[in-house]
């Protein structure tokens, strides 16, 4: 059974990376085999990652190595709880953004949709790979597709500005890159090994504290970029000129996560909450996070294009992730590690709702939203669910996840930071709200009645407002998110209390 | 098998002549003979690859069974095993390319291009095979006589360039002779087994430290190591894009070997590094290199001439790995020796294609080329990001070597210097990338024709014939990436250790 499933592991990753291919070649001219080989492969891949569930929660970590990269160090993949966690909330969002993205590129007669279908797919095993990575090589191999890959993406629409826009986020993308290749030599250097451990397997021991202040200094700004973590995150709005389907799936949850997953490895597999602490570079981190989930809420309000304003939520919203992390405290890690789940399911909620806005009635700023609750209730219905989320209203799974961090701030001693998480809630309110309020308290000639957008967008709209509902009111109840959460905390402070 | 180190330079030597003699009927004889003869070579060079893995032994072979200190000895080891494997896998696909794109740039000219070519081949194979210093200047000198003739016949430039070419080449040549001159008075032998027996006991001698001076700094010139490559990128600007293809990629790096060669097999271990600072000299001007290369790389709207300055920047990084002078650090620097020949043969020889298609090269004229020329640009995507080092293509695992070899010495700068190029090698790549893939503004593509030297056949992609090496390239730049550490455990790893002792 255990052979079984790490060859569900290899699968996980090849069946999009395959797709990618076949859609090459089946093309513009047969485009409904092409969007059914971009459907197999993403259900397939949800499967073979959801297989392996059962056995990681109750402690099995499955294995599969394939051929060195360097001397020593292997191309390995390893389903641990942190990193199925991950897998599965990409895996799970790909199959909805599947449907969604097919809706939207027709309805919105896109060009290029061959080189689209593929390069998501491209990025969907890259974000897969970077989840199960066993050590920090794998990983950086498939940062770096990842990055590639992305770049097509970017500069769909073919504008100057999409070039413009591809080009900052090629060059962001790249010194991240080049910074994470250089923190990992560094690392290899010190340690021996680049294996992920629980709880870090860099020691004090091993260099001055100036060298690990350098590689951690590096993976930061490896790490920070995608993540968006201030000063590091102007690429991220400039880069929703992409199709929303890339900004759901990838600026939300895929390529952005990536960023935030790399913290959690460096925090709890790499480094480790103890050297954190001790070469001071945790509150750094924390303190950057602060800022920037302020910084960004502020930015947001002053946002009238509607990918914008969520953009930088999304900004923000990363850093709570970031600062679950570097707070160093089990419940908070566990926060954190939720969150990067629920915030998946909110965010993609809120970026679908904007997409169907745009294909359906052209609409790209929230001046342009009076009354449109009425003419599209479900799309705005699942989009104040989502910005309940957000907010953190009890009951929603964003309110979990806060309230995780913010238990996990106490218990570190540094309250400052619990204040900061409900001004912060404030704040989302402030620039959420209003969206909210004028699609149903006010009223427009234009929108009288009934017109939703196609049920390919609709119904992925849904189902992904449901799942942050779900969160909330039963986060095991789905995929045992929970449950692999808390094993991921587990994994690094070695059964803590949660 | 114990005549593999002598048949690969004679079956080329031998194929030169015929090839000649054939292409004096019609070039295309001309062509078939010399594809054959470098084919057969290639596969000579596999048998030995072949024994020296399987053997694990370095096979000698007196000339004529005068055996040394009288006779020239040919030695395949695992260095020249790698190294000719290498220069014939390249020579064979160029040969493939070549005919259609000759007949294109160099029309009327491709009768003696042909001989010269596989003598060029044939320069290099022996270079890396002879076991003899001075042998080894002889065909030093048929490869760069044969190159100064192949570049010569390129576009108006290129006779001025190869001339140029031809007074650095013949001054870094008559250093490496006089080197030699001095070793033999001093040991009374020119086999390098031998000087490696009888220099230890020399290494105070005055004539032996500049023995190694001249040499090293004869070969730095043909190596174009900073600050020694100002004759470079006009040789390669204006050369024909097969010989372009041929002499970029592996040329410069035939040199880097020799070097290589006299540090770990001639001089006695540690000469380099302590009795004279050669190895860090070498490491210091190819990080100086690394970075002129590459920021000239970034000023320049021609490809090749900016592909010629990222061969400036490149060919530092093999520098750079006997710099560290550590087993770690050469392995990066032989590594990058394969990769880089397969990164810049693949595109130089998209450049060709281009040429043969839109008449000229430069890059505002590149765009929309993604849509006519997709599989030569996936090609050119697979090759640039490679160059920049982008895992998990082979460009990436000789600067991770590196890196590592850089942090082990503690050698903070060359570590700095490294993920700088890196950078940079992005900024002028992924700008070309761009414009590959996007549409053209309106009237570039005229723009360029009416630009183009010569008017361009045909549209699309290139014949199959230019294309199967440009894809082949393009593969084996994956495959080196993946089988890295097969090549580093079964070949490198022999190769440097006379350093690990």
């Amino acid at each position: 059974m255990t052979g079984l499933l790490s060859n569900a592991l290899l699968l996980a990753i090849l069946s999009s990376a395959i797709a990618a291919i076949a859609i090459v070649f089946t093309g513009e001219k047969r485009r409904n085999l092409r969007e059914g080989w971009t459907l197999l492969a993403s259900f397939l891949k949800f499967g073979f990652i959801a297989s392996m569930i059962p056995g990681v929660i109750a402690g099995e970590r499955y294995e599969v190595t394939l051929w060195e990269l360097s001397p020593g160090i292997e191309l390995a993949l390893r389903a641990d709880p942190a990193g199925l966690l991950f897998a599965v909330s990409a895996s799970f969002l790909w199959i909805l953004t599947s449907f969604y993205a097919i809706g939207y590129m027709r309805g919105a007669k896109e060009k290029k949709q061959t080189r689209f279908f593929a390069m998501l797919a491209v990025c969907l095993s890259a974000t897969v790979g970077i989840a199960l990575s066993a050590n920090l090589l794998t990983f950086v191999v498939f940062y770096e597709i990842l990055s590639v890959a992305t770049y097509p993406l970017v500069i769909h629409k073919g504008s100057e500005k999409a070039y413009r826009a591809g080009r900052q986020y090629l060059t962001y993308a790249i010194t991240a890159g080049i910074a994470l290749v250089a923190g990992t030599a560094l690392v290899y250097q010190m340690a021996g090994t680049l294996d992920f451990q629980g709880g870090g397997f860099l020691t004090s021991e091993m260099a001055p504290t100036s060298t690990l202040i350098l590689a951690f200094l590096l993976f930061f700004v490896g790490f920070g970029v995608k993540a968006g973590v201030m000063p590091l995150h102007s690429w991220l709005p400039n880069a929703m000129i992409a199709p929303t389907p890339v900004s759901a799936l990838l600026h939300a949850v895929a390529v952005v996560k990536a960023g935030v997953f790399g913290f959690v490895r460096l925090g709890g597999f790499v480094f480790g909450p103890d050297l954190l602490r001790e070469i001071g570079m945790a509150g750094v981190l924390a303190g950057l996070a602060g800022i920037t989930i302020l910084l960004a809420s502020f930015i947001a309000m002053t946002k009238d294009d509607l990918k914008a304003r969520l953009a930088y939520s999304t900004v923000g919203h990363l850093s709570y992730i970031v600062l679950g992390v570097a707070l160093l405290a089990p419940t908070a890690m566990l926060g954190g590690a939720f969150h990067m789940v629920t915030h998946a399911a909110m965010k993609i909620t809120l970026f679908f709702c904007a997409g169907a806005l745009y294909v359906h009635m052209h609409y790209t700023k929230v001046s342009e939203l009076d009354g449109i609750g009425r003419r599209m209730p479900i799309t705005m219905g699942a989009f104040a669910i989502g910005v309940l989320g957000l907010v953190g209203i009890p009951g929603t799974g964003g309110f979990l996840s806060k309230f995780m961090i913010g238990v996990g701030a106490v218990e570190a001693g540094q309250g400052i930071f619990l204040a900061l998480l409900l001004v912060s809630g404030l704040l989302n309110a402030g620039y959420l709200f209003p969206i909210v309020t004028r699609a149903f308290f006010r009223s427009s000639p234009e929108h009288t009645k009934y017109d939703e957008a196609s049920w390919f967008m609709v119904g992925p709209i849904v189902l992904t407002a449901l799942l942050s509902l779900m969160l909330g009111i039963w986060p095991d109840g789905i995929f045992n998110f929970f449950s692999i959460a808390l094993e991921a905390m587990h994994s690094v402070v070695g059964g803590g209390s949660p | 098998m114990s005549h593999i180190p002598v048949l690969i330079p004679t079956s080329l030597l031998l194929t030169a002549l015929i090839a000649l003699l054939a292409g004096l009927r019609s070039p295309k004889w001309g062509h078939r003979v010399a594809q054959t003869g470098v084919t057969v070579a290639f596969l000579f060079a596999l048998a030995g690859l072949r024994a020296v893995l399987t053997g694990g032994e370095e096979i000698h072979y007196p000339m004529g069974n005068w055996l040394p200190p009288i006779g020239i000895e040919f030695v395949l080891d695992h260095l020249a095993a790698y190294m000719t494997s290498l220069i014939t896998f390249v020579g064979v696909l160029v040969m493939f390319y070549a005919p259609r794109s000759l007949a294109f740039e160099t029309p009327g000219k491709e009768t003696f291009a042909y001989p010269a070519m596989v003598l060029l081949i044939a320069g290099l194979c022996g270079m890396c095979l002879t076991g003899d210093a001075f042998n080894l200047y002889v065909f030093l000198e048929i490869a760069a006589l044969s190159a100064y003739a192949l570049l010569a016949t390129g576009d108006r430039g290129a006779p001025v360039a190869t001339f140029r070419y031809l007074l650095f080449g013949a001054v870094g040549g008559g250093f490496y002779l006089i080197g030699i001159a001095y070793l033999y008075f001093s040991t009374g032998t020119l086999n390098m087994a031998d000087l490696h027996a009888r220099l230890p006991e020399l290494v105070e001698n005055r004539a032996v430290i500049s023995a190694a001076a001249f040499m090293v700094i004869g070969l730095g010139i043909k190596m174009a190591l900073f600050p020694m490559h100002f004759w470079l990128p006009d040789v390669y600007t204006n050369a024909p894009s097969a010989v372009a293809g041929l002499i970029a990629p592996v040329m410069t790096k035939v040199s880097a070997y020799a070097i290589v060669r006299l540090f770990l097999d001639v001089f006695p271990p540690g000469f380099f590094t302590e009795a004279l600072p050669i190895a860090s000299t070498i490491g210091w001007l190819s990080a100086g290199g690394i970075l002129f290369g590459s920021i000239m790389a970034i000023a320049q709207t021609d490809y090749r001439r900016m592909l010629a300055y990222s061969s400036v920047g490149q060919i530092s990084y093999v520098g750079l790995g006997i710099g560290l002078a550590s087993p770690i650090g050469m392995i990066g620097g032989l590594l990058h020796i394969m990769n880089h020949a397969l990164m810049k043969g693949c595109l130089f020889l998209v450049g060709g294609a281009i040429r043969y298609r839109t008449g000229n090269v430069r890059i505002p004229a590149m765009a929309g080329l993604g849509k006519s020329m997709p599989w030569t640009m996936a090609a050119f995507t697979i090759g640039a990001l490679a160059m920049v080092g982008i895992p998990p293509t082979a460009g990436f695992f000789s600067k991770w070597y590196l890196l590592l070899g850089a942090l082990e010495a503690g050698n903070w700068w060359w570590f700095a210097v490294i993920i700088a190029s890196s950078l940079l090698t992005a900024v002028y790549f992924l700008r070309v990338l761009e414009t590959v893939y996007r549409e053209p503004a309106e009237g570039t593509t005229a723009a360029a024709r009416a630009a183009s030297t010569r008017l361009p056949e045909g549209e699309g992609e290139p014949p199959a014939s230019m294309l199967a090496p440009i894809l082949i390239l393009a593969v084996s730049i994956l495959v080196a990436g993946a089988m890295n550490v097969v090549i580093v455990n079964e070949l490198l790893r022999r190769v440097v250790a006379p350093l690990a002792g």
